[in-house]
């Protein structure tokens, strides 16, 4: 059995964006998008629960960070089949780019103690940047493996890894602890499981308690260990001058609204020169063959 | 990222029905369960919290998972292989999400690892199951085998095979044979006791889902009998691996659902129950409960060929002028809809009945009734007993209506395979065949016009209070009502059994229009939205209603004879 823990982020829905998506001053509305699981770490997750179908015992506890409401992915998470969740929220990690963020979440998971296995979506679809879980790996001095697309295997103290690449696929093994990063043709995540639902969906952080109205979250926590936890900046003693935008190196100048034109065109005509030049051309591009 | 469950508004209006206050608390024993289980609830809007929140997550696998596969499993349906059934890829994925999600044993207690859901929120669930895909829904619905167990099997039988259920292995009822369909009582099947173990030997065909992991088995325990009093009931575990599929059949639709031909040799079988009460009594209560599941299938169906036409009817551009536009294709699109929410408001009436009846025969197990409770439980198990084949019997009729307008507003376009219409068209047909055909709905449900049952409804659903604006509404019905007594006096004053039977189906029909009508007023008054339907299907309703009436006064048992065939 292993102890894993899962990186996860709430993210705008931006793959069905309607037009008020955006604000006019080019940045992004987030009330207009439902937030959601970011969808590659819903495959990281599914990665850990194989992993703990295959291993009983093991233990996944997920790791988010964000303001209070991101709690909600936590429990989605429960629902699926994590242990515990983590909420990292405080208004020092404001404006946090990646190393920021990955600095972060590299403190809290010393304090949690480093597991075996760290598992992340590769990427985010609100940055598509692709730089938390290799920093957060840097961090805490641990070898990575991105765009995961199975974990064959764990055993021995090594992991076994088959990573996506652009025109095939690579099998790559890794001592442990290890971070790996899943893609989205990892498996998808299963669906929640309604018992564990009922069980879990009063479970939350003690800003959500304070909140709430609901006497039957008082009710059901004095008498368990809660399973959600909230840390602020402190309680994962991170040094503050390497948070928030102050520890932030990026700066955003300016968000250009892109609309895409047609770069070049050419036509074709039926003969069999122009055709004998587009099979070419879509060899050539891979697209065919 | 679509949800048929939030996506449809009247499924959590009915979940939030008033008397789901009384349902809960009876399924719950007033939530005395909390002490022992943590996902049971603390009281009635924690629970009813719950089924929204588990709803939820059906409707998301109907939406996302189940939907997408329906075409393929069309395409591929089931294969064969060594006596065994192995289902199209499309219906693994679906069994399989369905199973990690929970969801195989919703209305089973606690204790044998069920949600312990009422009636009401699993057939919201088989509702939404339906409209991704009517094939899908009788594998995943076999769960009202577990019912039955549940019901009728002993402590230690309950204990060995309900959990296996609700973990996610399926079920099936082994009843039809080859010359034993309608009429179950010449069912041949032999089970022989051999040193205190029964045998089964035979053939059954039609099985859904023949290969199930758990079957109840319909079969002749009594040598030397030859009517419905020589059957027992018995469970089948696959794991004896002494049944083998001879054949699937090749189907008009529900394809993804294996139908199968089974050959019995020597196989192993548990008693439920006591000998000779099979059909009599446990078939009775199996099959009343699959009836309101196929009344659940088809409103489903009903809804996905609905919202087939809009989508059509939205885009599809003719005249200039995409053709919603046109009276002739508004009238029937607007009319689907309001028979497609009257069957399902006559389907969660009967789901309440059902429910409230139910979690009273479990606690008389428990302990005895109050005299209070046992008057509340019969009057309940009566209504429960002529609603549900009305239910079955008109909505899967409507169903077939439906389909067909739906396909007919795509014109040449529903015919080909490139549109959903055509399969769901082809899926609609088995809804008013299969689990008893409509012409033996109305044999159950005629009782319900005869002895009076469905008038005193009407005429208690009359004193129901509602809003001003609805009296009106509520005038025309009771003259509707007043016109569907003098149909039924006009027939049973013949005092003619053929003749009866002759009009029966005709005076079901009316009186299922008058309760529909009825249940779209008080749920007009519950919500708004239900008013357009209410004004369309009344009219309908209404018109039919009197067409019966008139075919009715102008007939007489002479006519007979005309009809008769040699």
């Amino acid at each position: 059995m292993y102890k894993i823990i899962v990186l996860a982020k709430q993210v705008p829905d931006t793959r069905n964006v309607g037009k008020d998506a955006m604000k006019a001053d080019g940045t992004v509305n987030r009330a207009a998008l439902p937030a959601i699981f970011n969808p590659e770490d819903l495959n990281a997750l599914e990665l850990a629960l194989l992993i703990k179908d295959r291993y009983p015992g093991t233990t996944i506890v997920l790791l988010t960070m964000g303001p209070v409401r991101a709690a909600e992915i936590l429990r989605e998470g429960l629902y699926r089949g994590a242990d515990a969740g983590f909420l990292l929220t405080d208004k020092a990690f404001a404006g946090s780019d990646t190393l920021a963020t990955s600095y972060a979440l590299s403190c809290a998971i010393r304090k949690i103690g480093l597991p075996d296995i760290i598992l992340a979506g590769r990427q985010a679809i609100d940055g598509d940047t692709a730089q938390v879980g290799p920093q957060v790996a840097e961090k805490l001095g641990i070898p990575q493996i991105t765009y995961a697309e199975d974990i064959l295997s764990v055993d021995n103290r090594t992991v076994r890894v088959k990573r996506r690449l652009e025109r095939g696929f690579e099998l790559v093994e890794s001592v442990l602890p290890v971070l790996v990063t899943a893609h989205s043709t990892a498996p998808e995540c299963r669906p929640r499981n309604a018992r564990r639902l009922m069980q879990f969906k009063r479970a939350t952080t003690l800003s959500e308690r304070h909140h709430s109205a609901d006497d039957y979250l008082a009710a059901q926590t004095h008498s368990t260990e809660p399973v959600l936890t909230e840390w602020c900046a402190k309680d994962v003693n991170s040094d503050l001058l390497q948070l928030g935008l102050g520890g932030s190196p990026t700066k955003v100048r300016q968000v250009e609204n892109i609309v895409f034109q047609a770069k070049e065109s050419k036509v074709l005509s039926a003969a069999d020169d122009d055709i004998e030049w587009l099979i070419q051309e879509l060899i050539s591009q891979h697209t065919i063959g | 990222m679509g949800n048929f469950y939030l996506d449809t508004a009247e499924l959590k209006f009915h979940l939030s029905h008033p008397l789901m206050q009384k349902i809960v608390a009876l399924k719950e024993r007033n939530f005395t369960e909390r002490e022992l289980y943590d996902y049971a609830p603390v009281d009635f809007e924690d629970a009813m919290d719950s089924y929204d929140k588990v709803l939820e997550i059906v409707g998301d696998i109907c939406a996302n998972t189940i939907a997408p596969h329906a075409e393929s499993v069309d395409a591929e349906g089931p294969r064969l292989v060594d006596g065994h059934v192995e289902y199209a890829e499309g219906t693994k994925k679906n069994l399989d999400a369905i199973v990690k999600a929970g969801l195989m044993g919703i209305t089973l207690p606690r204790k044998f690892n069920g949600l312990n859901f009422p009636i009401v929120p699993y057939i919201i669930a088989a509702d939404m199951v339906s409209r991704a895909d009517a094939g899908f829904v009788n594998i995943w619905g076999l769960q009202d085998c577990a019912e039955t167990i549940h019901e009728f099997a002993d402590e230690d039988q309950q204990q060995r095979y309900l959990p296996r259920i609700a973990a996610g292995e399926t079920a099936a009822m082994d009843l039809t044979e080859p010359d034993a369909g309608s009429d179950l009582q010449a069912v041949q099947l032999k089970a022989t006791l051999v040193d205190g173990k029964w045998l089964l030997n035979g053939v059954k065909r039609f099985i859904t889902n023949g290969d199930g992991n758990i079957s109840l088995v319909l079969a002749r325990s009594e040598e030397g009998t030859a009517d419905g009093r020589g059957l027992s009931m018995f469970i089948y575990d696959r794991n004896s691996n002494a049944v083998t599929v001879r054949r699937i059949e090749h189907k008009l639709g529900i394809i993804g659902s294996p139908t199968c031909e089974l050959v019995f040799r020597n196989a192993p079988a548990e008693l439920v129950g006591q000998r000779k009460f099979g059909l009599i009594k446990y078939v009775m209560a199996l099959m009343n409960g699959a009836r309101l599941g196929i009344a659940a299938q088809s409103v489903g169906v009903a809804d996905a060929a609905w919202r087939e036409a809009v989508n059509y009817a939205r885009e599809r551009v003719q005249f200039g002028s995409s053709i919603n536009r046109f009276p002739a294709v508004y009238e029937m699109i607007s009319r689907m809809k309001a028979k497609v929410d009257a069957i399902r408001s006559l389907l969660y009436e009967t789901a309440r009945f059902v429910d409230v009846y139910k979690a009273y025969e479990h606690i008389a197990k428990e302990r005895s009734l109050t005299p209070e409770e046992r008057a509340e439980s019969k009057m309940y198990q009566k209504l429960a007993d002529v609603y549900t084949p009305l239910s079955k019997g008109l909505s899967s009729e409507i169903c077939n209506q439906v389909a067909y307008d739906a396909l007919q507003i795509h014109g040449g376009s529903g015919f080909m395979k490139d549109y959903p219409v055509e399969r769901i068209y082809r899926d609609a047909r088995i809804t008013s065949i299969y689990e008893g055909t409509t012409q033996l709905q109305v044999v159950a449900a005629i009782r319900g016009v005869t002895t009076g049952t469905y008038l005193s409804q009407m005429r208690a659903y009359e004193q129901r209070e509602v809003r001003p604006e609805l009296l009106g509404y509520r005038n025309y019905i009771k003259e509707m009502t007043d016109e569907y007594e003098e149909a039924v006096k006009m027939v049973t004053e013949v005092n003619n059994n053929e003749y009866m039977d002759f009009h029966a189906r005709r005076l079901v029909e009316m009186a299922g229009n008058i309760i529909m009508a009825h249940l779209l007023v008080l749920d007009t008054d519950r919500d708004h939205i239900y008013w357009k339907s209410l004004d369309i299907f009344l009219k309908i309703a209404r018109g039919e209603n009197r067409g019966k009436k008139e075919f009715i006064t102008i007939s007489n048992p002479a006519d007979l004879g005309k009809y008769r065939l040699d």
